[in-house]
C-alpha cells in the first residue's frame, strides 16, 4: 500500500471509514427490537444514534490519520526520550518496595472508608490470582484459558467444607489448595501432549466442564442458588464478630465492623505476597528454571534431559493450588458463591492481566491487577458498557504493547551483574 | 428404533449448523494459524440481523416467504461478511507478525466486544421469532403412535448446508481465490514471493468465513426460532470442538466434525441428560484431542526444530 498524504487522502479515508460504519451499525443500531409481554417482538428506529456513531467514526478516524502522519509510521516509540526511559527503569527498582509499604498502610490510610478497603481486598485477589496463573503461563508458558475452574474448586472446597462439616478455615485452606491442585494435574495428565492453542481451547472446556457440573450438581453444590452461609474467618480460632468471645472483646476495645475488613485485607494480602514468594523461590530452584527452559524451547528442554511431564504437571499444581487458596479466601470473604463468579469471563480477565503486565513480571502482573480491576471501578456507573469497554482495551493494548505494559523482569540467574531482559525476547505458548 | 431415527434427523441438522460454524475456524486455522476466538460472535450477529432484516421486511408488507428468505440471507451474509472483515482489519491484521499470543489475546477481547456491543444495542433478553417456515412430513408412524417427522425447516437446513458446501468446494479447488487460499495454507511467504496477494486471501477468508457463519446464524434462527446475544459463546466453542474433531485445517473434516458433535449431542440429551449435553460435547474435545490430535481427517503436525 502507497501512503499517502495530504487533506483529500485523508478525508477520503475517513469517508471510507464512515460508510463502512454505517453499514455494520445500521441494523444492529439504527433499529432496536424488543420482546413484548405476549411474545410478538416490536422495534423503533434509532437514527439519531446511529448517525451519531458513524460521525464519531469519521471524526475519530480523521484524527488517527493526522496523528499518524505526524508521527510517523514507527510509532509513539521513538516520542520517548532516553532520560525518560532511564528514568522509568530507576523508578521501577524502587516501585516494589515503595508498593509494598504503601499497600501495607492502606489499612491506616483508609480506616475509615470502607469502599476502598473492598476495592483494595478486590484488588489484591486479583493480584494474587495474576501471580499464580503467571506460573503457569508467565514462567512455564503453559497458556491456560480455565484457571477459574481452580478458583472455583477452592472456592467449593472451603464452601462445603465449612457449611457441612463446620470446619475452620485455617485447616480449609490448605485442602482447597491442595484439592484445586490435584484438579490441576488431573486437568495436566489430557494436555501433556498438547501444544500452544490447543491446549488453551483444552483448558477452557475445561473450565467450562467444571462450571457446569457446577451447575447441575444440584445434591452437592447447590445448582445455580450456590452455596450461602459460608462462615466468617476467625483470627486464629477467635471469632471476629461483636459477641463476647470475640477478638475485640478480648483485646478490650470497641468492636466495629472494619476490624473484618481490615483482617480480610492483611489475609489476602500475606496469601497474595505468599504466591509471590513461592514463585520467586521456584523459580531458583531446578524446577523453576525447567519451567523457563520449557517456555523458551519444548524440543531443547526434552534434549537436555528434562523430564517434561513432570515439570508440566508441576506447573499446573503450583498455579492451581494458588488458585484454590485464592478461591477459598474469595468464598470467606463473601460468604455466599455461586456458579456465576466462576464464567470464561474471570479467566479470560486474569489472563489479560498476566499478559498486560507482562508475562513473568511480578511487579508488572501487581500493576497490571491495579489498572484493570481498579481502573475499571470508573467505569462502574456504566455497568453495561463496562466489558465493552475492557474488550476494546484488550484489542488495543494488543496492537499498542503486545508484549504487556512492563516489559522487562528480572532475570531468574545471572553471571555478574543482574540486567533487566527486555519482554520481547521471552517467549511462550510453546509448551 | 422410531425414537432413533428421529433423534438421527435431529442430530443431523444440529450437526449441519455447527458444521457451517466450523468451517471458519478451519479455514481461519488453516490460513493464518490462530483461533479466531470472535467467529462464535459472528455467528450470533449474523443471527441478530437476520433477525432485525426479517421484521423490516414484514412491516413494509412483504408476504412472500421464499422472497424474505432470499432478501434475509442476502443483507445478513452481506452485513456479518463486513462485520468478519473489518474484525480482521482492526483486530488481527496489525497482529500478524506479534508473538503468537497477541492475536489470541486480541480475539478473545474482540468476543467480548461483539458480545457486549450486541447486548449494549439489542438488549440482554432472548429475542423470539414467529415461525416462518411450518409443517413437514410424517415419515413413519409406529403402531403405538411414535411419529417419525421431517420438518420443512429441517430439510431447509439440510439442503442449504449441502449447498453452501458444494459452492465453498468448488470456490476452494476450483476458482484463483481457493488456489490463493491453499497456497497461503502451505506457505504465506513463498506465496507472496510468487504473486499472491497474502493480505488480501487472509481478508476473503474472513470475509467468507463470516458469511457461512450468518447463514448458520440465520438457520438457527429459523430453526429455533431465538437469538440472544450470548448465543455465540457455547455455539463457538461446540463448532470448534467440531473443527478439531474433523482436524483442523480440513474443510470436509469440520463438516464431519459438526455432524458428529450434532449427533453426539442430540442423542445425549435424548439417552441420558439434557443438562449434561454441553460437558459430554466438551469432554469429547478433550478426548479427541488426547487420543487423536489431528482429528479424523487432520494431517499430522511436522515438529520443526
Amino acid at each position: 500500500m502507497k501512503a499517502k498524504s495530504g487533506i483529500p487522502a485523508i478525508l477520503k479515508t475517513a469517508l471510507v471509514n464512515a460508510l463502512i460504519a454505517l453499514v455494520l451499525f445500521s441494523l444492529m443500531v439504527g433499529i432496536r427490537t424488543e420482546a413484548g409481554a405476549s411474545g410478538q417482538l416490536t422495534y423503533w428506529t434509532r437514527f439519531g444514534e446511529l448517525a451519531s456513531l458513524v460521525a464519531a467514526v469519521f471524526g475519530g478516524s480523521i484524527v488517527i490519520e493526522l496523528l499518524r502522519q505526524w508521527i510517523g509510521p514507527t510509532g509513539a516509540e521513538k516520542l520517548v526520550p532516553p532520560a525518560v526511559k532511564s528514568g522509568v527503569s530507576f523508578i521501577g527498582r524502587y516501585l516494589a518496595p515503595a508498593l509494598l509499604i504503601f499497600t501495607l498502610l492502606v489499612p491506616v490510610i483508609f480506616y475509615d472508608q470502607r469502599y476502598i478497603l473492598d476495592l483494595a481486598i478486590l484488588v489484591l485477589t486479583y493480584v494474587m490470582l495474576g501471580w499464580g496463573l503467571n506460573v503457569v503461563v508467565g514462567l512455564a508458558g503453559l497458556l491456560d484459558l480455565g484457571y477459574v475452574a481452580f478458583y472455583a474448586v477452592g472456592a467449593y472446597s472451603y464452601g462445603l467444607l465449612a457449611t457441612n462439616f463446620g470446619w475452620s478455615f485455617w485447616i480449609c485452606l490448605p485442602l482447597a489448595g491442595i484439592l484445586a491442585a490435584f484438579w490441576g494435574v488431573l486437568l495436566g495428565f489430557p494436555v501433556l501432549r498438547l501444544r500452544g492453542d490447543y491446549l488453551a481451547i483444552v483448558t477452557l472446556a475445561f473450565g467450562e466442564i467444571i462450571r457446569l457440573v457446577i451447575i447441575n450438581w444440584q445434591e452437592l453444590t447447590g445448582g445455580p442458588n450456590g452455596v450461602s452461609g459460608i462462615p466468617r474467618p476467625s483470627f486464629f480460632g477467635i471469632p471476629l464478630d461483636n459477641s463476647d468471645d470475640g477478638l475485640a472483646a478480648k483485646l478490650g476495645i470497641e468492636y466495629s465492623p472494619t476490624h473484618r475488613i481490615v483482617f480480610l485485607f492483611y489475609l489476602i494480602l500475606a496469601l497474595a505476597l505468599l504466591t509471590n514468594w513461592a514463585t520467586i523461590r521456584l523459580r531458583r530452584l531446578p524446577i523453576g528454571r525447567a519451567w523457563e527452559a520449557l517456555r523458551e524451547d519444548e524440543v531443547a528442554c526434552r534434549a537436555l534431559g528434562i523430564n517434561t511431564t513432570t515439570t508440566k504437571l508441576t506447573a499446573f499444581a503450583t498455579g492451581a493450588m494458588f488458585g484454590g487458596f485464592a478461591g477459598a479466601f474469595f468464598a470467606t470473604r463473601q460468604g455466599f458463591i455461586s456458579p456465576e463468579s466462576f464464567t470464561f469471563q474471570e479467566s479470560a480477565l486474569v489472563l489479560a492481566i498476566v499478559v498486560l503486565g507482562g508475562m513473568g513480571s511480578q511487579l508488572g502482573v501487581a500493576l497490571a491487577a491495579l489498572a484493570m480491576i481498579g481502573g475499571f471501578e470508573l467505569f462502574r456507573s456504566l455497568e453495561t458498557y463496562r466489558m465493552l469497554v475492557f474488550g476494546m482495551a484488550m484489542v488495543l493494548i494488543m496492537i499498542w504493547r503486545p508484549r504487556g505494559l512492563i516489559g522487562h523482569r528480572a532475570p531468574t540467574v545471572y553471571l555478574t551483574k543482574a540486567q533487566a531482559i527486555s519482554s520481547d525476547l521471552v517467549k511462550e505458548g510453546h509448551g | 428404533m422410531d425414537y432413533f431415527a428421529q433423534q438421527l434427523i435431529n442430530g443431523l441438522v444440529l450437526g449441519s449448523i455447527y458444521g457451517l460454524i466450523a468451517i471458519g475456524y478451519t479455514m481461519v486455522y488453516g490460513i493464518v494459524g490462530m483461533i479466531n476466538f470472535a467467529h462464535g460472535d459472528v455467528f450470533m450477529i449474523g443471527g441478530f440481523i437476520a433477525l432485525i432484516t426479517f421484521l423490516i421486511l414484514i412491516s413494509l408488507g412483504l408476504t412472500a416467504i421464499p422472497l424474505i428468505l432470499l432478501v434475509v440471507l442476502l443483507v445478513s451474509m452481506a452485513i456479518t461478511a463486513l462485520y468478519g472483515w473489518t474484525i480482521e482489519r482492526i483486530a488481527y491484521r496489525p497482529l500478524r507478525h506479534s508473538f503468537r499470543l497477541a492475536p489470541m489475546l486480541s480475539a478473545i477481547g474482540m468476543s467480548f466486544v461483539l458480545t457486549n456491543y450486541s447486548q449494549v444495542a439489542q438488549g440482554a433478553r432472548v429475542k423470539p421469532i414467529p415461525p416462518f417456515i411450518t409443517g413437514g412430513y410424517t415419515l413413519h408412524e409406529s403402531t403405538d403412535g411414535f411419529v417419525i417427522q421431517l420438518s420443512n425447516i429441517q430439510i431447509m437446513v439440510v439442503i442449504t448446508t449441502i449447498v453452501l458446501l458444494a459452492l465453498f468446494t468448488w470456490l476452494v479447488s476450483r476458482t484463483r481465490l481457493g488456489r490463493d487460499m491453499r497456497a497461503c495454507e502451505q506457505d504465506q511467504t513463498m506465496a507472496a514471493l510468487l504473486g499472491v496477494d497474502v493480505d488480501r486471501t487472509i481478508s476473503m477468508t474472513f470475509v467468507i468465513g463470516a458469511a457461512l457463519a450468518a447463514v448458520a446464524g440465520l438457520m438457527y434462527l429459523l430453526y429455533y426460532g431465538l437469538v440472544d446475544f450470548f448465543m455465540g459463546f457455547v455455539a463457538g466453542i461446540k463448532a470448534f470442538t467440531a473443527a478439531v474433531l474433523g482436524g483442523i485445517g480440513s474443510l470436509p473434516g469440520a463438516m464431519l466434525g459438526g455432524l458428529a458433535i450434532g449427533l453426539i449431542e442430540t442423542f445425549w440429551s435424548a439417552y441420558f441428560s439434557v443438562e449434561y449435553k454441553d460437558v459430554a460435547a466438551f469432554s469429547i474435545l478433550i478426548v479427541v484431542l488426547i487420543f487423536m490430535p489431528t482429528g479424523l481427517l487432520g494431517r499430522p503436525e511436522v515438529e520443526k526444530v
